[in-house]
């Protein structure tokens, strides 16, 4: 059977989309399983930030040990964040941990001593570094749903995502309206 | 400033092609005037790769000792330590390792061949001079030169220009020594003497390449340190507060200037810095940054 050179240049175009198939397929898994690893390593900040709670607890109880109420928030708090079994719930216990935490620190300004401590110090430039690690883990799961989003909805790389499944990601986004409004600091 | 980051690539490709279009000039040049012809571009490339790889490779131990910078742990400078594994969280990258160099002079660099080998050195006169904004901003900086692999990139580059100067080296040496091939006649003179000239300037040109490139990367570099941090005016204010510092860093010279956020050495002002600058003007940075 003579192929001849229009039937080389047919089959050579048909390689190079299949070769063209075959990355972009792939460039997709890749996008989609770093979004996954993305999400779960805005949980492994989450649980930093409920492992270094109780230690911070039982420091400004050694000054502070009448102030019942506001440890009780925190302990609950912290709590309802690690039984949370849905993103609503979650979302839910992170504010409540993030409030009772603004009044924990709340509670530790009236105690100069306690503010000295080498402890106090550093438990607090660690919730602080693992509050900004939470937010950057969150901002990068965004931008990695980002880059999935630019290459499965541009053309022509769209067949190939529709064909294999490859499906919209949420971003993470604030819920609650009052997340958003300015924050009330009361004394 | 996603335009500003991918603008930018695009411009050190570009760049990029120029350098490796000069180089292939050269050769060219080079073919025409000797037997040998073309080819002798390649064992000149490896000499310049050989000559380029253990720099390369040891980067990051060699700058380190050379700057006199020692390891900084978390317990010593925890939040020098935590706001770079915050900005690894967010660049996706492995967290390189932190040290500090005891200057009262405001720099910071980062070196290591890929993320994995990365280190990130900061002065004490940064971690004093500078509020939290503005350290992330210059941490962002330096994290994205490692994610965008610019010392790969520049060592690339520096392979490129390196050969060119030998070609151009040998070459001049070849003619003062007369290893001419017979002239063909004077229909090729014309074109013999475009091609010295051009060889003579090679060097300079490449240099000039190199240095915008440089440039070039820095641009690169701030773009996409603003998108780590989403705030721009961090970066912008630090640049502002570091070029208002004079004082020069004691530990860094010429071979290390260009990795510094600002170029550590004084600095004159005119035109022809600009050219041969490895970084861009400090008032022109601040200006695409307060302009994403």
């Amino acid at each position: 059977m003579e192929i001849g050179i229009v039937g080389w240049v047919v089959i050579g175009i048909v390689g190079v989309v299949i070769l063209w198939w075959i990355a972009t397929y792939n460039r997709m898994i890749v996008l989609r399983n770093r979004i996954e690893n993305a999400w779960s390593q805005v949980d492994v900040q989450l649980r930093r930030r409920y492992d270094l709670i109780p230690n911070l607890v039982e420091t400004v109880k050694g000054y502070a040990a009448h102030e019942r109420q506001t440890f009780e928030e925190v302990t609950k708090a912290r709590q309802a964040g690690i039984d949370a079994r849905t993103v609503q719930d979650q979302a839910a216990a992170e504010n409540m941990i993030s409030q009772a935490l603004k009044r924990l620190f709340a509670v530790a300004e009236a105690y100069p001593q306690l503010r000295a401590t080498e402890n106090f110090q550093q438990l607090q430039e660690e919730l602080s570094g693992t509050e900004s690690k939470i937010a950057y883990a969150r901002q990068f799961y965004n931008d990695t749903v980002l880059s999935y989003h630019n290459l499965i909805q541009a053309f022509p790389a769209k067949i190939v995502a529709g064909m294999g499944g490859f499906a919209k990601r949420d971003y993470f986004e604030i819920e609650e309206a009052e997340a958003r409004g300015p924050v009330q600091v009361q004394f | 400033m996603f335009d500003a980051i991918a603008g930018n690539r695009r411009q050190s490709y570009f760049l990029l092609a120029l350098v490796v279009l000069l180089l292939a000039g050269v050769a060219y040049v080079f073919g025409l005037y000797f037997e040998l012809g073309h080819w002798v571009a390649i064992p000149a490339l490896l000499f310049a790769l050989m000559m380029a790889w253990g720099s390369y490779y040891y980067s990051d131990r060699i700058v380190l000792s050379m700057s006199q910078a020692h390891p900084a742990e978390k317990k010593d400078e925890p939040y020098l330590v935590n706001t770079v594994e915050g900005l690894s969280i967010a660049a996706g990258l492995p967290v390189p390792r932190c040290y500090v160099i005891e200057d009262s002079a405001p720099n910071a660099f980062a070196t290591g061949r890929d993320p994995q080998h990365a280190a990130i050195a900061v002065t004490r006169g940064l971690l004093e001079k500078m509020n939290r904004l503005e350290l992330e901003g210059v941490i962002a900086h330096e994290m994205s030169h490692v994610g965008n692999y610019d010392i790969r990139f520049m060592t690339l580059v520096t392979v490129l220009v390196g050969t060119v100067v030998l070609l151009s080296d040998w070459m001049l040496r070849s003619m003062w020594y007369g290893r001419r091939r017979s002239s063909r006649g004077g229909g090729h003179s014309i074109l013999l003497v475009v091609g010295l000239v051009f060889v003579i300037l090679s060097p300079i040109i490449a240099q000039m390449m190199k240095l915008a490139l440089s440039r070039q990367r820095e641009f690169l570099a701030d773009a996409t340190g603003a998108k780590l941090t989403r705030y721009p005016e961090g970066l912008a204010s630090a640049l502002e507060k570091l070029a208002a510092d004079t004082e020069p860093l004691e530990v860094a010279n010429k071979a290390t200037a260009h990795l510094y956020i600002i170029n550590p050495l004084t600095e004159h002002k005119g035109w022809t810095n600009k050219l041969f600058s490895t970084h861009p003007p400090m008032e022109e940075r601040v200006a695409r940054l307060r302009g994403m």
